[in-house]
């Protein structure tokens, strides 16, 4: 479904993504790890189209996008819930939402789906007249990933959705993406510094490391690997 | 005496809050002090005084057309002057500004020529007594377009997709992208909608000084700004408040200090917001943009 190949990308003179080639399939949930620095938000950017200074190939369902403008990536159903979660702070929750729901014409569907969201995540529906920078991070954080789901996504792509975050709301949201993932079929690029929780849900893993892939393997393989293990495990 | 200048100071306000509006706007979306927008004030009163001289036409053509061609000249400023420059560093941009209100300013002088033409009166003047204070048909006027257009202006940049889109895309460009949002259009809309009230306000003050000349926008440019600054530049309630409370003090400040002081009130008042609190009445405490 997305198929990037030697994705290189640059901060002037900082040459943040050094080739790097991956690829998520259909259904799958793909992870990519690595610490802070190593080019993951930077990657994701890059597919979203923020950084303009990219060069390399990234097609979507077999049409080339590095040279398309942001809004015409999401319109093809690629959506970031970006690092930090990016709420807007003067926006309520629900106008939040409606922002998701921006290139939809759909109005019935909308309200379908914002009903859903509302299901899925009680709290929010509770607030949905709250400015959005009152929510506390773990309510932030799902308002996040539900103004993505309200734009019909076929590749979610999340940046640390466990930033800062206690631990019981972190599992919370591993079950969401998980479910996601198992319900609706939906592909999900799955962006961690918490390998340990993005592993224990995802298909595949790439690690990152100064804007180079060094390995790639099914999530199993990569929790039992010693190298892994050691640098992001926190084990060994 | 202190009623007259009250009324004399609403007209003046609004005609402030309304130029105002184009600066706070264009400031929240781009974080630019677009040094030209005095100048689109300009072009909006010569486009309508030009509607009314060659084709005779009526207060509220000559309204719309002033309004739209300012629009349309927002417009291709930002898209052929600014939008080049979205990502270079903001003194650029600010250069760019500059260079586009000299350009504005010239262009009005070889099209319309260096001299004060005076703006026809199409209406018939009355006086009106509201609330015990004496109000001229031209007030009334100025006081209800303001009224109209704020309402309009508030609407549509709360309750409609497009405004919110355009609060979306001065608080966070970045994530208002992520939305889908084509944020190149919405700071053209911005421009647009910034003009056409800078116009707007252009026209209002064409009629009630009886003079529109290439550098009219000016003085009022700069009192707009420094109105937008007093309200706390980036908030359009700010902008609004902010023009009102400059053009009253002023119209005050004349009568009961001294005539002659009038354009320096505002300036005063600038340093004095600027001291005690710079991020001006409704402003919140800006964090800059990255
Ligand atoms: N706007 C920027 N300007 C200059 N350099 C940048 C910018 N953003 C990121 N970088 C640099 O690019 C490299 C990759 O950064 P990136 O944000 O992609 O890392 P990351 O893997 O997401 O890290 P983290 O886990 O801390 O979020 C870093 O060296 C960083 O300093
Ligand atoms: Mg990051």
């Amino acid at each position: 479904m997305l198929e990037v190949k030697n994705l290189n990308a640059h901060y002037g003179a900082i040459h943040a993504l050094k080739g790097i080639s991956f690829t998520v399939n259909k259904g799958e949930i793909v992870t990519l790890i690595g610490s802070n620095g190593a080019g993951k938000s930077t990657t994701l950017n890059s597919i979203s189209g923020l950084i303009k200074n990219r060069k390399g190939s990234i097609k979507f369902e077999d049409e080339e996008i590095i040279k398309c403008r942001t809004d015409e990536i999401v319109k093809r159903g690629i959506v970031q819930v970006p690092e930090g979660r990016r709420i807007f702070a003067e926006l309520t929750v629900e106008e939040n939402l409606k922002m998701g729901a921006y290139l939809r014409n759909d109005s019935d569907g909308v309200k379908k789906d914002m009903k859903k969201v509302f299901d899925m995540f009680p709290r929010l529906a509770e607030r949905k007249t709250q400015l959005g920078g009152t929510l506390s991070g773990g309510e932030q954080q799902m308002l996040a990933i539900a103004r993505a789901l309200l734009s019909k996504p076929k590749l979610l792509m999340l940046d640390e959705p466990s930033m800062g975050l206690a631990p019981i709301i972190v599992e919370q949201i591993f079950a969401f993406i998980k479910e996601m993932n198992e319900k609706d079929g939906l592909t999900i690029l799955l962006v961690e510094q918490n390998a340990n929780m993005a592993l224990s849900i995802a298909h595949r893993g790439y690690v990152l490391e100064t804007g180079n892939i060094v390995l790639s393997d099914t999530a199993e393989k990569l929790r039992t690997d010693d190298e892994v293990r050691k640098a992001y495990l926190g084990e060994g | 005496m202190f009623g007259e200048q009250l009324v004399n100071g609403l007209a003046l306000g609004s005609i402030y809050a309304l130029t105002a509006i184009g600066f706070t706007m264009v400031y929240g979306i781009i974080r630019l002090i677009n040094f030209a927008h005095g100048d689109i004030f300009m072009i909006g009163a010569f486009f309508a005084l030009s509607s009314v001289t060659l084709f005779n036409a009526p207060l509220i053509v000559a309204f719309l057309v002033g309004m739209a061609g300012a629009s349309i000249v927002g417009i291709l400023l930002s898209r052929l002057a600014y939008k080049p420059l979205f990502d270079a560093p903001r003194i650029n941009l600010f250069l760019a500004a500059i260079g586009a209100a000299i350009l504005f300013e010239n262009f009005a002088m070889l099209v319309w020529g260096p001299q004060t033409n005076t703006f026809p009166v199409l209406i018939d003047m009355h006086n009106y007594s509201i609330l015990g204070l004496k109000f001229t048909t031209l007030q009334v006027i100025i006081l209800v377009c303001t009224i109209i257009f704020m309402i309009l202006l508030h609407l549509l940049v709360n309750k409609t997709k497009v405004g919110i889109a355009m609060r979306c895309t001065a608080q966070d460009m970045n994530t208002a992208r992520l939305m889908g949002i084509n944020t190149d259009r919405m700071v053209y809309v911005t421009f647009a909608i910034g003009s056409s009230l800078g116009a707007a306000a252009g026209i209002l003050v064409g009629m009630y000084y009886q003079a529109v000349y290439p550098m009219m926008g000016f003085m009022t440019g700069l009192k707009a700004f420094v109105a937008a600054v007093l309200g706390g530049i980036g908030s359009i309630p700010g902008a609004m408040l902010g023009g009102l409370v400059l053009g009253i003090s002023e119209s005050l400040g004349a009568a009961y200090i001294s005539s002659g002081f009038r354009d320096g009130i505002a300036f005063i008042i600038l340093i004095l917001i600027l001291l005690i609190k710079p991020s001006g009445i409704l402003g919140k405490v800006t964090q800059e943009k990255v």
